[in-house]
């Protein structure tokens, strides 16, 4: 562009794809055409923008990530916050809604390998913070379930609270997200070899993070995607022999993972 | 002077916002606000904050809202971008305004979206032909889709614009006179920009279109230097109000009259209490018999 041919009168215009392309890219020079009060070029002030830009979005992931920024530590964080940035861009001006790609990210990402259960903390808080936003309802009242005939309890569907979520891990997810960010003092060490999975509800206005029993993940994920209750439990049984229905469907209840059931006629 | 003509019969806008200082709500005070019923003018927020569908953030939001005058402020919209508005977006805006029947409603000239990336930032427009036509249907599509009157706000600016054809407070006039829209007078990004680009702020307000104002920011900048050392401002919203900012805000509310006052106070949030000082300080300066030449809101 510089080395064209420029009348005096038609000074350099700067439209907002090479206003935006510099912003991502700190090697790139300054658009022509964006002056100080001298009328020249004047990098340090677009900087201002790209500063704006980069930091901006990093301190909205770290707002969403914040066991994972605890975990990495600020410095590695930043460094890390810039690179998605960099390469995932929110596209909605709806912050709440940027970092969906985060968990994926961390997962493949080449430096953090010998940290595998950092993308499961991120699903974590990626589940809390949807949970904190998602739609208000009431949850399903466990008694309703007293009044359906015991013959067709097995026929039994619910229908998904719009608050719930289940992450699952190969890790102690829950340990390390808790000793990171939801009850720092109160955790001790982490066992790696235990995998654990989560039950997440917001069934008023706190969030509620639960453990899920063995078997209890494959469980209330089936009957999250409206299996009914007798496949579900059959399910279960069959990959987890000490699978205890009552107290897996009772924790789903207590927490509040359904807002209402059905039973097909 | 903040009434509503234009306003749709099916939409209301809600209690007025007095001619008093309001704050910029953060979650953190919230409690404290309503546990000390806290006596300031308004409440103003980021629309995109309340954009989720549920919880606490609309909980809080509507307890405040039936306490006090709300202001409802989008920052991404996006209204000087070279592509058509983000119709889902506008669509958003327009249900909190429904929703929440705020007393006023403003967004920025700058642009934050473009292809399908959003910058976070309110980004400078070339102050030309081709931009003001862009503005101005996109502020009259915002004004026709929401069913009410907008506030268009002033930038704070790093860089100009070598293709700009017109001065900042022309290219805002001519939006006020096409679209009929008032607008949002930020004092530090008055003082900001000016700074930055050598020109006088009083003489930058004393030609602003005072007449079509309905609200007035005044927020904390951070002092830095530009490649030649010149002094280069940035609205970080991140401290107090600077002295020069009150010293302009008192000749406005002298010359002009009190109006609305938002105190931001985005980064490195105090603790509810200062923030009320800051506001605090402004209901003065709109209490002054100087200033006391008071319109009557409607």
């Amino acid at each position: 562009m510089r080395s064209e041919m420029r009348s005096p009168l038609s000074p350099p215009q700067v439209d907002a794809a090479s206003f935006g392309r510099a912003l991502f890219d700190p090697q790139s020079a300054t658009p022509d055409g964006l002056t100080g009060p001298d009328g020249q070029t004047a990098p340090k002030r677009f900087n201002v923008y790209r500063n704006n830009v980069i930091v901006s979005l990093s301190e909205a992931l770290g707002e969403t990530f914040p066991a994972v920024k605890t975990l990495l530590g600020d410095d590695y964080f930043k460094a890390l916050a810039r690179a998605f940035v960099t390469a995932h861009p929110p596209a909605s001006p709806v912050l709440i809604w940027y970092g969906a790609e985060f968990a994926d990210f961390l997962s493949a990402f080449p430096p953090l390998q010998s940290y595998p259960y950092l993308g499961d903390v991120a699903r974590l808080e990626w589940a809390w913070l949807q949970a904190y936003h998602a739609a208000d309802e009431a949850a399903l009242d466990p008694a309703r379930l007293g009044d359906i005939d015991p013959q067709r309890l097995g026929d039994v569907r619910f229908t998904p609270h719009p608050a719930v979520h289940v992450v699952t891990s190969r890790w102690p997810v829950w340990t390390i997200a808790r000793a990171n960010r939801f009850e720092p003092d109160e955790v001790g060490a982490a066992d790696l070899s235990e995998p654990q999975s989560v039950l997440i509800t917001r069934p008023d206005m706190d969030v509620n993070v639960f453990l899920l029993r063995a078997g209890g993940a494959g469980f209330t994920l089936d009957l999250l995607q409206g299996h009914t209750l007798a496949d579900a439990a059959g399910r279960a049984q069959e990959e987890d022999e000490s699978f205890s229905l009552s107290d897996c469907l009772s924790d789903c209840l207590a927490a509040g993972a359904f807002s209402g059931l059905l039973l097909d006629e | 002077m903040v009434s509503d003509t234009r306003s749709e019969p099916a939409l209301r806008s809600g209690a007025v916002v007095p001619a008093r200082a309001g704050a910029g709500l953060k979650a953190d005070h919230v409690a404290d606000i309503l546990e000390t019923g806290a006596d300031i003018g308004f409440f103003e927020v980021h629309a995109e904050n309340y954009m989720g569908a549920g919880g606490p953030p609309h909980r809080q939001l509507e307890a405040i809202r039936s306490r006090y005058p709300l202001s409802l402020h989008g920052v991404g919209l996006s209204i000087g971008g070279e592509q058509p508005l983000d119709k889902e977006h506008l669509q958003r805006l327009s249900n909190l305004n429904r929703r929440y029947e705020p007393g006023l409603f403003s967004e920025h000239l700058a642009w934050s979206s473009h292809d399908t990336t959003y910058f976070n930032d309110l980004l400078p427009v070339p102050y030309d032909e081709a931009t003001l036509n862009r503005v101005c249907d996109h502020i009259d599509e915002v004004q026709e889709t929401v069913g009410r009157r907008m506030l268009l706000e002033n930038p704070s600016t790093y860089v100009a614009f070598a293709q700009s054809t017109m001065s900042e407070l022309d290219f805002l006039s001519e939006i006020v006179r096409r679209t009929g829209c008032g607008l949002l007078l930020d004092i530090n990004n008055v003082h900001v920009s000016c700074t930055n680009h050598e020109r006088s702020a009083s003489d930058y307000l004393a030609a602003f279109p005072m007449a079509a104002v309905g609200e007035i920011h005044l927020g904390g900048h951070a002092p830095d230097q530009d490649d030649a050392g010149r002094p280069l401002l940035i609205d970080a919203h991140d401290r107090e109000v600077d002295t020069a900012v009150w010293q302009l805000y008192e000749d406005v509310i002298g010359a002009n009259g009190p109006l609305p006052t938002l105190i931001e106070w985005d980064n490195n949030v105090p603790a509810w209490p200062v923030l009320l000082a800051e506001a605090q300080a402004a209901d003065r300066i709109l209490a002054q018999p100087a200033g006391a030449r008071r319109k009557h809101a409607v």
